[in-house]
C-alpha cells in the first residue's frame, strides 16, 4: 500500500528514497512533496497532500520530513503510526534523529527500511547487519550473536505502581481517596495478570524506547494547579504605554521545585523596548519574535515571584473611540503560557513502587535501574 | 572535502572499486561502496560503476552484499544488459545456507525491475514459498506480487493464487499477513483477496499472534467478510471486542470501523463502540505527535455530526495553545463550534473570544465565524462579544464581524435590533469588498431603523469614483434604492447622482446594465419598484437547510479511519473525481459494476463484489437516457476513440441486442429495423464519475462482421478498455445464443 518513503531535510533536500512499487514518477515525487508543501496556504493542513493520484503522509520529526506516498485510501492513524514508530527507531539505532546522523548511516536506515516492513519491529534487531555510525558510545550495540533467535521467557521486567492506582470514575481501591485516572491503556508487550491484583505490571520489552503506560485524567486534579499567575495591565493608549505586572505563585509544597520555568507572553504587533524588574536576579526576560519571554531556572514551592515589565505599543494613537475604556489591554496581548519541568512529581500523584528486572543482559553487563518522575508542561495557558 | 562534480566523483569512486588494495580490505571496500550509496540518495547519477559494483556482489560480507543489492535495484532498469551478469550471483545466494542471505538476495531479485528478470525470478519465488526459514518465506510471499506486476498483464497464475491461499494457514503470522497482501495485489483485477467464511475465522482466531500493523490491515480485510447469521455476527464482535482497547490508535480505529460496519443494523451497538473510542480519540487529539492530533481532530468533527453531544464534556480538550500550528488550531475551533451546549456555552464563548484578538488575522477572523455559527443558537450572549469586538476597531476584525451580522439577521431576525445599534462607526473600519459589500447590504436592508444610513452610504456615493470593486457598487445601487424606498426624503439626490454615474461614467457593464435596469424600473412607477424590491428581510428557515439534521453514523461508516475524513467530504469528492477511482463503502447506489473479467471470484462473494467495488472497476449509471439531438451533437464534436470488428454469422434479432444492451445500463438511442442492410444502431452509457460513452455499431452480413466505434467525452483509457469488454462480452453473447 505504501508506494515511496522518503526522509527529506528541512531544506528539502533527500537524505533518503526508497521506491517499494516502482509505479510512481521517481524522485521527482520528493522534490514535488516540498514544493506542495512549502506553497500550501497557511490555512491548509500539510499532513495529508494530494496530487495526481498521489498521497503524500509525512510527519515532522527532529526538523526532518518522514513521507510516504499512496495511492489508495489508506488508514492515516496506522501510516502516521508507522512513520512515528520508524523515525523512534531510527533514533534509537543512529543515537539521535536528525539530518547528520541519517546521511552518516545511510546504508543503516536502508536496511531498516528493507527489513521494516516484512519484520516485526521485536524481532528486527536480529536481521540489521550494519553497525550504527553514533557520535556517542550507544549501548543497545551489543548484538554478538546474530541468526534467528527467539526471545527466551526469562526476559522479564516487573514494575510496581502505587498500589491505590484506580481507573475510571468507580473503581475503588484502599480506603483514601486513591489516585484516580480517567483512561489507561498499555503497550502491546505488557502483561496485566498482576496488574488488578497488585497494580504490577509484567513485560518482555523490545529494545529501544518505550512508552510503557498511557494515561489521561481530567478535570479533578487531585493536586492543586502547580502554578497561578497574577496578571494585571496597565495600558495607556494615549501615549502607547503598556506596563505588565506578573505575580507567579509556586503552589508546589514547599520542599519540591520547578526547573526551567519560561512564561511565554504574546505581544501587541510592534512592541519596541522593554524594560524590566524581576524580582530576583536569577530570572531573565527578553523579547523574542513578538513575545515577551521570561525564564526562571528555577521556583520553590510555595515561594512567589514577580516581574515588571514596560512597553512602548507604536501605532497611530487612536481617539478614545466609544464603548471601550481605555484600560481594557490592547490586541494581541496574551494569553500567557507556562513551560516547566516538575521533578519527582507526577499531577495524578502516581508512582513507580519498584522496577525488577528478572534477567541479565547478554553480556555481564550489570543492569543499571534510574526511576525518575517527572511533570513535563504541555500546555499550560492562562488567560490575561 | 572539494567540490566534484558527478562525474569526477564516479571516476574518483571508480578507481577506488577497481583498486585490489582496497578490495583486499574488507572496511575500506565497504566504505567505498557507502559512498556510491550517499551520492545515489542525493540523486547523482552513479550508474556509470554499475560493472564495479557488480563484482563487488561476490562476497561474503553481508553488510557488503546489502549495499550492493540496494544499488543494483536502483540502477537495474538503466542497465538490464548489465544486471543480468549479476543474476547468477543472486540465484546462487538463493540457495545460500544462510536464511538471511537467502531472503536478501529473493527480495532483491524482485525488486530488479527490469524486462527479463521474471523467468529467473519465477523458480527461486516458488522455492522461497516451500523454504524452511519463516524469513524466506515472507519475502517470496511478497515476491509473488512483484512478480505478477512484472507481468504486465492481468493473466493471474491461478497455481501460483492457491498455494498463496494455502499459505494463509502459515504458522508465522507475519507470512500471513504478506499472503493477504500479496493476493490483494494480484487479484487487483477480480475485486481483491476474496475473504470467505473458513479464512474470515482463521484470520480472527490468528489475530492476537499478529503486530500491530498486521492486526491493523487485517481488521481492514474483514470488512470485507459478511456473517451469516446474527449470532455470529456477535461472536464475531465478542472476538474483536478487545483490539478496542489495543494501545496502537491504527488498530483502535480499524476496530472501530470494523465494529461500526458490521453493526449497520445496530444501532446501540454503535453508539456503544463510538462511547468507548472516546478515550482513544481523546488521546490522539492531545499526542506529542501533531499529525496524528490532526487526523484524530478531523475523526472527532466526523463523529460530532451523527453525535453532536459526544465530546461536550471535554470541550477543554479542545482548547487552542499557542504553540501548535494554524491547521490544528482552526480544526479545533470547528470542534469546540461543534460541540457547544447549554453547560458549557458560556466556557466555549469565553475561550473563542480570546482567539478574535490574536495575532494571526486568519486564526482570529476563523475564530469570529466560528462565534458566528454559534450565534445561531446561542443568539444574544454571541451577538454581545461580536459588538465588544467592533470596539477594537481593527480592520480584519471589523469586516468579518459585519459580515457575520449579515448572516445572522438573516437567519435569526431577532438579533436584529441589537446588530442595527452595534453598526454605526464601522464604516470607519472596512475597506475590503466583502466587508464593505456586508455593510452596505445590512444599511440597505435594515436602514430604517440605523438613524445615520442615509449618510454612511452618501460616503459611498461621494467616492464611488475610485472604488474598486465592482461588486461594491452593484451593492452600492441596491441598497440605495432599498433605503429610497423607505427614506425618500433623504436619499433622493444622492440616488440620482449615483444612477447618473453608474449610467454615464462606469466601465463595468454589469454596474451599468444594473444602473439601467433600476432606472427604467424608476420610470414604470414607485409601486412596481416596491413590489420587486421588498422582498422578505430575513428567513430563519434557511438555518435549517443550512445545518442538515444530524446525519446517521452508517452515512459515513466506511469513511473512518480513511482520508476522507481528513480531506474533508468536498475535497475527496473532488480528488476522488479527478482521479477516476477510490470509490469505497456499502452506501454507494446499487449500480451494476463490471470487472473487467469474470473469474476467480468464488460465487459466495458476489453480494460484496456489489457492495464494494473495485476501484479499477467501471460503473454504469442506470436511465441515462440522452436525447437524440443532445446524442447527436455530441457524437458529432467527438473523435472516435476506439474502433473494432467483431465476428458475426446468421441471424440477426436487434430487439434481443438492445435488451441485453439494457441489462448492462447501456441505452440505444436509435437502431434500424431487423433485415435493414447495413443495420444500425448507436448507443449511448455513462459511468459514474461521469464519463460519457457513445457507441455506434455497423452490420454488413455480406462481410459478416459487426464493426463497433466508440467515443468518449472524456480520454480515460482504462474505463475504455473495461467498457469496451463489456460491450464485446454482450454482444459475444448474444451470438452465441443465436448460434
Amino acid at each position: 500500500m505504501i508506494s515511496q518513503f522518503f526522509i527529506l531535510s528541512s531544506k528539502g533536500d533527500p537524505l533518503i528514497y526508497k521506491d517499494f512499487r516502482g509505479d510512481s514518477g521517481g524522485r521527482d515525487v520528493a522534490e514535488l512533496f516540498y514544493r506542495k508543501l512549502t506553497g500550501l496556504p497557511g490555512d491548509e493542513s500539510p499532513v495529508v497532500m494530494h496530487h495526481d493520484g498521489r498521497h503524500f503522509i509525512h510527519i515532522r520529526h527532529s526538523g526532518l520530513y518522514l513521507v510516504v506516498t499512496t495511492s489508495e485510501n489508506v488508514s492515516p492513524f496506522s501510516l502516521l503510526e508507522l512513520l512515528s514508530r520508524l523515525a523512534t527507531l531510527l533514533g534509537d539505532y543512529c543515537g539521535s534523529l536528525g539530518e547528520g546522523t541519517i546521511s552518516r548511516n545511510v546504508a543503516l536506515v536502508y536496511e531498516l527500511l528493507d527489513e521494516v516492513l516484512t519484520t516485526s519491529t521485536e524481532m528486527l534487531r536480529n536481521f540489521i547487519q550494519t553497525e550504527a555510525v553514533v557520535s556517542k558510545p550507544f549501548s543497545l550495540f551489543d548484538l554478538s550473536s546474530v541468526g534467528l533467535v527467539s526471545r527466551g521467557k526469562e526476559e522479564e521486567m516487573r514494575i510496581g505502581l502505587t498500589e491505590e492506582f484506580c481507573v475510571g470514575k468507580s473503581e475503588l481501591r484502599g480506603y483514601g481517596p486513591g489516585i484516580r485516572v480517567d483512561e489507561v491503556s498499555f503497550h502491546s508487550s505488557v502483561n496485566l495478570d498482576e496488574f488488578e491484583s497488585h497494580r504490577i505490571l509484567r513485560l518482555q520489552p523490545p529494545q529501544g524506547e518505550l512508552t510503557v503506560m498511557r494515561y489521561q485524567l481530567s478535570d479533578d486534579l487531585p493536586s492543586p494547579l502547580p502554578f497561578r499567575l497574577f496578571p494585571s495591565v496597565q495600558w495607556d493608549r494615549g501615549s502607547g504605554r503598556l506596563q505588565v505586572y506578573l505575580k507567579l505563585r509556586c503552589d508546589l509544597p514547599s520542599k519540591s521545585q520547578a526547573l526551567n520555568v519560561r512564561l511565554h507572553l504574546p505581544l501587541p504587533r510592534g512592541v519596541v523596548s522593554l524594560s524590566q524588574e524581576l524580582s530576583s536576579p536569577e530570572q531573565k526576560a527578553e523579547l523574542v519574535e513578538g513575545a515577551l519571554r521570561w525564564d526562571l531556572p528555577r521556583v520553590q514551592g510555595g515561594s512567589q515571584l514577580s516581574g515588571l515589565f514596560q512597553m512602548d505599543v507604536p501605532g497611530p494613537p487612536g481617539p478614545p473611540s466609544h464603548g471601550l475604556s481605555t484600560s481594557a489591554p490592547p490586541l494581541g496581548l496574551g494569553p500567557a503560557s507556562l513551560s516547566f519541568e516538575l521533578p519527582r512529581h507526577t499531577c495524578s500523584g502516581l508512582q513507580v513502587r519498584f522496577l525488577r528486572l528478572a534477567f541479565r543482559p547478554c553480556g555481564n553487563a550489570n543492569p543499571h535501574k534510574w526511576v525518575r518522575h517527572l511533570s513535563h508542561s504541555d500546555a499550560y495557558v492562562i488567560r490575561i | 572535502m572539494p567540490y566534484l562534480g558527478s562525474e569526477d566523483v564516479v571516476k574518483e569512486l571508480k578507481k577506488a572499486l577497481c583498486n585490489p588494495h582496497i578490495q583486499a580490505d574488507r572496511l575500506r571496500y565497504r566504505n567505498v561502496i557507502q559512498r556510491v550509496i550517499r551520492y545515489m540518495t542525493q540523486g547523482l547519477d552513479m550508474s556509470g560503476v554499475f560493472m564495479e559494483m557488480v563484482k563487488a556482489s561476490a562476497t561474503v560480507d553481508i553488510v557488503q552484499k546489502k549495499l550492493v543489492y540496494l544499488y543494483m535495484c536502483t540502477y537495474a532498469p538503466l542497465k538490464p544488459d548489465l544486471a543480468l551478469l549479476a543474476i547468477n550471483t543472486l540465484c546462487k545466494d538463493c540457495s545460500d545456507p544462510n536464511p538471511m542471505v537467502r531472503g536478501l538476495a529473493l527480495r532483491s531479485m524482485c525488486s530488479l525491475r527490469m524486462p527479463g528478470v521474471q523467468e529467473y525470478i519465477q523458480q527461486p519465488i516458488l522455492n522461497g514459498l516451500r523454504d524452511k526459514a519463516s524469513y524466506v518465506r515472507r519475502v517470496a510471499v511478497l515476491g509473488c506480487a512483484k512478480m505478477h506486476n512484472l507481468h504486465g498483464d492481468s493473466e493471474v497464475d491461478g497455481a501460483l493464487v492457491n498455494e498463496l491461499y494455502s499459505l494463509l494457514r502459515d504458522q508465522d503470522p507475519i507470512v500471513v499477513v504478506n499472503c493477504l497482501r500479496s493476493l490483494e495485489e494480484i487479484l487487483k483485477q477480480e475485486g481483491g483477496v476474496v475473504i470467505n467464511k473458513p479464512i474470515a475465522h482463521h484470520l480472527l482466531n490468528r489475530m492476537s499472534k499478529l503486530d500491530q500493523w498486521g492486526q491493523a490491515e487485517v481488521l481492514n480485510f474483514l470488512l470485507r467478510y459478511q456473517p451469516r447469521s446474527e449470532e455470529e455476527l456477535f461472536d464475531i464482535l465478542n472476538l474483536l471486542d478487545s483490539f478496542l482497547k489495543s494501545s496502537s490508535p491504527g488498530v483502535v480505529m480499524g476496530a472501530t470501523k470494523f465494529f461500526l460496519i458490521l453493526a449497520k443494523k445496530f444501532p446501540h451497538v454503535q453508539t456503544d463502540v463510538l462511547v468507548r473510542v472516546k478515550g482513544p480519540l481523546l488521546a490522539a487529539c492531545s499526542s506529542e505527535s501533531r499529525e496524528l492530533c490532526f487526523v484524530a481532530l478531523c475523526h472527532v468533527r466526523q463523529i460530532l455530526h451523527s453525535l453532536p453531544g459526544h465530546f461536550s464534556s471535554h470541550y477543554k480538550k479542545f482548547f487552542c495553545s499557542y504553540s501548535e500550528p494554524h491547521y490544528i488550531k482552526l480544526q479545533k475551533v470547528e470542534v469546540l463550534c461543534e460541540l457547544v451546549n447549554d453547560e458549557n456555552v458560556q466556557q466555549v464563548l469565553e475561550e473563542l473570544r480570546g482567539y478574535c484578538t490574536d495575532v494571526s488575522a486568519d486564526f482570529a477572523q476563523a475564530a469570529i465565524f466560528a462565534i458566528g455559527g454559534i450565534a445561531r443558537t446561542y443568539t444574544d450572549q454571541c451577538v454581545q462579544i461580536l459588538t465588544e469586538l467592533l470596539g477594537l476597531r481593527q480592520e480584519h476584525i471589523t469586516t468579518v464581524v459585519v459580515q457575520t451580522f449579515r448572516d445572522l439577521v438573516w437567519l435569526c431576525p431577532q438579533c436584529t435590533e441589537a446588530v442595527c445599534q452595534a453598526l454605526p462607526g464601522c464604516e470607519e473600519n472596512i475597506q475590503d469588498s466583502e466587508g464593505k459589500q456586508a455593510l452596505i447590504w445590512l444599511l440597505g436592508v435594515h436602514g430604517e431603523r440605523i438613524p445615520n444610513a442615509p449618510y454612511v452610504l452618501e460616503d459611498f456615493v461621494e467616492n464611488v469614483k475610485s472604488e474598486t470593486f465592482p461588486a461594491v457598487k452593484m451593492e452600492l445601487l441596491t441598497a440605495l434604492l432599498r433605503l429610497f424606498l423607505s427614506r425618500p426624503a433623504e436619499c433622493q439626490d444622492m440616488l440620482g447622482r449615483l444612477l447618473y454615474y453608474c449610467i454615464e461614467e462606469e466601465k463595468d457593464m454589469a454596474v451599468r446594465d444594473r444602473g439601467l435596469f433600476y432606472y427604467r424600473l424608476l420610470l414604470v412607477g414607485i409601486d412596481e419598484v416596491k413590489r420587486i424590491l421588498c422582498s422578505p428581510k430575513s428567513d430563519p428557515t434557511l438555518g435549517l437547510l443550512e445545518d442538515p439534521a444530524e446525519r446517521p453514523v452508517n452515512s459515513w461508516a466506511s469513511d473512518f479511519n480513511t482520508l476522507v475524513p481528513v480531506y474533508g467530504k468536498a475535497h475527496w469528492a473532488t480528488i476522488s473525481k479527478c482521479q477516476g477511482a477510490e470509490r469505497c463503502g456499502p452506501e454507494l447506489p446499487k449500480t451494476s459494476s463490471f470487472a473487467a473479467s469474470g473469474p476467480l471470484i468464488p460465487e459466495d462473494n458476489k453480494e460484496r463484489e456489489q457492495e464494494l467495488p473495485d476501484s479499477g472497476a467501471l460503473m454504469l449509471v442506470p436511465n441515462r437516457q440522452l436525447t437524440a439531438e443532445y446524442f447527436e451533437k455530441t457524437w458529432l464534436s467527438l473523435k472516435v476513440a476506439h474502433q473494432q470488428v467483431l465476428p458475426w454469422r446468421g441471424e440477426f434479432h436487434p430487439d434481443t441486442l438492445q435488451m441485453a444492451l439494457q441489462v448492462v445500463n447501456i441505452q440505444t438511442i436509435a437502431m434500424s429495423r431487423a433485415g435493414t442492410r447495413p443495420w444500425k444502431a448507436y448507443l449511448s452509457a455513462q459511468d459514474d464519475t461521469g464519463c460519457l460513452f457513445l457507441i455506434e455499431l455497423l452490420l454488413e452480413p455480406e462481410n459478416s462482421e459487426m464493426q463497433i466505434s466508440v467515443k468518449q467525452n472524456e480520454a480515460r483509457t482504462e474505463t475504455l478498455n473495461s467498457f469496451i469488454s463489456v460491450l464485446e462480452t454482450v454482444i459475444g453473447t448474444i451470438e452465441q445464443i443465436k448460434s
